[in-house]
Formats: structure tokens, C-alpha cells, sequence
């Protein structure tokens, strides 16, 4: 996971994003005199006509941190390759080719994209192929080969915290995964105003991001992500998840990170 | 004789109010095998989704109006309003499935045979032809995000066709009271990924093979009487 300095209040699990500049796009637009790469040349050039190499950096495909058979038996080496090889990937091409198109949006980290082409619940075409490569990201993360069990130490405590007892949070994820309707996440964020953790369903690609919260594992359940190895038994593949392949690892490097936004109070530092 | 009859014909109609039947569903026989419509729709899709998927949804359709019944009874309307989510969605997949069977024919049924008569001419007439029709459907099929139906639908009010798109399982009517639906293709994943995987479009494309227009010419003519 790359937990490397980003522009402040993003996630840094942009997708490889090629450019060099990862600026946000105000502070471009406003300084004609500096240089910045590629985007001011680039709409000169464009005006003038003149046929010059064309510059221009989109996103890549993230390769998921384990190889694809990694997470057998319990997801087979086939879902990930169509899943991540043609789902996820399908999102990135289609996300470039329509921000090929788009000046205004190109330029946008992969946060700051989300938030704007969601456009406060009136999506724009861009929202669905952006929020789905986010949340595809984020869903090979929030697995590891060797996962399930427990989380530990302070995550732990936060969920016996917010949930009386991390069986009581397993029980609330799995309902929530099987009564989602149609294609749907399951998420388990940290909600920023409440400053509580909380379990949270979403339809098609919308994720926690548009409303500020910080996710902290998330949970495919369109039918793709388990149709191959378990057909239609939906809560198969939602009990595997949750004792084989979710990552706590990932979710207390995560709940680390996120406390750096959200204030959740003394830690219980025990006496003696 | 006459006079017992007559008995029982009152005390039939003085039945008390709150009693009635609860009219459940169950699973419609396919009227083809699973494997009849290869190599369109495999034979295992078939089954899933009859068997497993539209069962699904018929047992928790019969279990949200069980409930329903309850709530109605005890006059608790709180739960007769959070209920409303289960039936609409469970009730719409069995009322969209039991369309999408009579749909789909095996070819020597008649799958896949273009539309004659009124049907015929109406699609022309709308479309310009029916291979635009199979285009534009086939593309909003394709550019339907998540889970839904794309339909051919008449509409009665003002007697023309229209394609229209429903998510998840909301039936045609939730876009007009007017709409009928004439053909329903199911775009949701589970009715295609076994064969076609991600390849959605390459699944409508196949799919007009097997589409029985037979079924969709009786509803059109039984509706524009």
C-alpha cells in the first residue's frame, strides 16, 4: 500500500497515475507564468494547430499486492483475471477515453475526480468509470492471501467500541452484504463527523468518499466479483470473505492513517 | 335441494372481513428444456437462473407478503411501509422473470424469427427497421451501469413502441402506467457471466437468436384491441 505524502485530505491509492505533476487543478489554472507540464502547452498548441507530441498522462492499472492465484481456493486465479483483467481494466480504458476528451477534468487527482464528477448526486458519465476503478483498488487491498481471523489492538478496540463486539460487527457486514439489492459495496468506513465506525451499503459505484467518510474495507457484491466461484450462493462468498481473505492489516494501516483527520479521542493507555 | 343451496350461497357471502387466502406464488414451468436455447444461453445458466435465482425470489416474495399480511392485520404501518422495498424488488424479479421466460424460445419454436403482421409493421414503422431496433436496444443494454432490464414496451395511451431501461428489478410500469412490456432482456450479470463473462454486448447480440416474437406479437395485438 502506498502510504507516500499526497495533496492534503486525499487517499493515496490514486491509480498510478503516470503524470508528473499529481497538483491540484486550481493551482494550475491560476499561474499563467509558470511552466507547468504539459497542460498550458498543450491548449496553446491545440490553438494553434500545431502538431506537436501531445504530452498526456491518464491512469494505469493497479496491480492487486499478491499474484493473481494467490487468493485460491477461496477466490479463484479465473475471477481475478476477468474481475481485475477485464472489469477493472475495462474502467481505466474506458475512464482515458473519456477523459481524453475532457480538459477540465483531466488533471484531477483520483479523490478530487470522484468528488467532482459526482456533482453532489447528479453524476456526471465520468463518475461511474472513476469511482469504480477507486473502489476496485481499493477492493484488492482490503484482501491478502492469509486473511480473516482478527483485527488487533486499537482497530479492535474501535469495533468493540462502535459495534459491542466484532462478532456483532461480522454479523452486521454479512447482513448487510446479503441484503443489498442488485449490484452493490459494502462498506465499513470511519464516519468523520460522528467520528464513529459504521457500516455502510452503496449502489453500483457510489463510495463513501462523496460523503466524506474514510473507507476502511470494502466489500464487492455485484454479481461478478463472485458469480465464477460460488454461482448464486451470495452468502458463501460474503462468509469466505470475512474469514479467509479480508485483510485487517490493511484496514489498521488504514485506521492509522485516518486519525491523522479524525480526532477519536485519549487511547486507553492502562494504568500500572 | 333448492333451499340448501340457497343457504349456503348466503352464508358464503356473510363471511366475515378479515378473512381471505393469501395468494402465493410459485415457480412457472419453462416451457423448453434448459438446454433447448444453446448455444445462446447455456444449459447450467438456465438452471441457475430458473431454479436458484427466480426461486429466490419467489420465496422472499411469499415471506415479504406473509408479513405484509400481518402488518395489515395488526395495523401496524410502519412495518407495512418498510416492507415495500422487499416486495417491490422481490415481486418485481418474479414478475420480470416469468416475462423473460416467455420470451425466450428454442429455435425450432420459433426463437430468433422476425416479427410478422402488426407487430412487425409497427416495429418498422418506429425503428425504420428491426435491426435498429436490435441496435438500440442492445445499446442501452450495454450502457445500463449495474444491474437492470432493458425492454421493448407499448405504450397504450399513446399506441407506440418505446425501449425503455429499469434498475435492479423494477417492473416496466415504474416507468409509465401506460407501458406494457412486450420483450424483457435481463442485463443483470448472473444471467449471462458464466458464458459471455464481462462481455456483456457480445451476450445481447446473441441473445435475438432465441427471442420468441411470437409471444410479443399476442401481447401487442391483445393490448391494441
Amino acid at each position: 500500500m502506498n502510504l507516500l505524502s499526497c495533496s492534503s485530505n486525499s487517499w493515496p491509492l490514486s491509480s498510478g497515475v503516470v503524470a508528473v505533476t499529481d497538483q491540484p487543478l486550481k493551482s494550475l489554472k491560476g499561474s499563467l507564468s509558470v511552466p507547468s507540464f504539459g497542460w498550458e502547452q498543450r491548449r496553446d498548441n491545440l490553438r494553434n494547430n500545431r502538431r506537436v507530441l501531445k504530452v498526456v498522462a491518464y491512469y494505469g492499472l493497479k496491480s492487486p499486492p499478491y499474484k493473481l492465484d494467490a487468493l485460491e481456493p477461496y477466490m479463484s486465479q479465473r475471477t481475478l483475471e476477468v474481475h481485475w483483467g477485464g472489469h477493472h481494466r475495462g474502467y481505466v480504458d474506458a475512464l482515458n477515453k473519456q477523459l481524453e476528451k475532457n480538459d477540465v477534468l483531466y488533471g484531477c487527482t483520483m479523490d478530487e475526480l470522484i468528488n467532482v464528477t459526482y456533482n453532489n448526486g447528479n453524476p456526471l458519465p465520468e463518475f461511474n468509470n472513476a469511482a469504480q476503478v477507486w473502489n476496485h483498488d481499493f477492493f484488492w487491498e482490503s484482501m491478502q492471501p492469509g486473511g480473516g481471523q482478527m483485527p488487533t489492538l486499537s482497530l479492535l478496540q474501535q469495533i468493540e467500541k462502535d459495534f459491542a463486539s466484532f462478532a456483532n460487527f461480522k454479523e452486521k457486514f454479512t447482513e448487510a452484504a446479503l441484503t443489498s439489492f442488485g449490484s452493490a459495496w459494502v462498506w465499513l468506513v470511519l464516519k468523520r463527523e460522528k467520528k464513529c465506525l459504521a457500516i455502510v451499503k452503496t449502489s453500483n459505484a457510489i463510495n463513501p468518499l462523496v460523503w466524506n467518510d474514510i473507507p476502511i474495507i470494502n466489500l464487492d457484491v455485484w454479481e461478478h466479483a463472485y458469480y465464477l466461484d460460488y454461482k448464486n450462493e451470495k452468502a458463501k462468498y460474503v462468509n469466505t470473505f470475512m474469514n479467509h481473505l479480508v485483510s485487517w492489516d490493511a484496514a489498521a494501516a488504514r485506521m492509522a492513517r485516518a486519525q491523522a483527520f479524525v480526532n477519536l479521542g485519549e487511547p486507553k493507555i492502562p494504568v500500572a | 335441494m333448492a333451499l340448501r343451496t340457497l343457504l349456503t350461497r348466503k352464508t358464503l357471502t356473510a363471511a366475515p372481513l378479515g378473512v381471505r387466502c393469501l395468494q402465493t406464488v410459485s415457480l412457472p414451468d419453462l416451457p423448453y428444456d434448459y438446454g433447448d436455447l444453446e448455444p445462446a444461453i447455456s444449459a447450467e445458466i438456465m438452471q441457475l437462473h430458473h431454479h436458484k435465482h427466480h426461486q429466490t425470489y419467489i420465496t422472499n416474495y411469499n415471506k415479504a407478503l406473509e408479513q405484509l399480511d400481518g402488518a395489515i392485520a395488526k395495523g401496524d404501518a410502519s412495518t407495512v411501509v418498510k416492507l415495500q422495498s422487499a416486495i417491490k424488488f422481490n415481486g418485481g424479479g418474479h414478475v420480470n422473470h416469468s416475462i423473460f421466460w416467455k420470451n425466450l424460445a428454442p429455435v425450432r419454436q420459433g426463437g430468433g424469427e422476425p416479427p410478422k403482421g402488426s407487430l412487425g409493421w409497427a416495429v418498422d414503422n418506429h425503428f425504420d427497421s428491426l435491426e435498429a431496433l436490435i441496435q438500440k436496444m442492445n445499446a442501452e443494454g450495454a450502457a445500463l451501469q449495474g444491474s437492470g432490464w432493458v425492454w421493448l414496451g407499448l405504450d397504450k395511451e399513446f399506441k407506440r413502441l418505446v425501449v425503455e431501461t429499469t434498475p435492479n428489478q423494477d417492473p416496466l410500469v415504474t416507468k409509465g402506467p401506460n407501458l406494457v412490456p412486450l420483450l424483457g432482456i435481463d442485463v443483470w450479470e448472473h444471467a449471462y457471466y458464466l458464458q459471455y463473462k464481462n462481455v456483456r454486448p457480445d451476450y445481447l447480440k446473441n441473445i435475438w437468436k432465441v427471442i420468441n416474437w411470437k409471444y410479443a406479437s399476442e401481447v401487442y395485438d391483445r393490448e391494441c384491441l
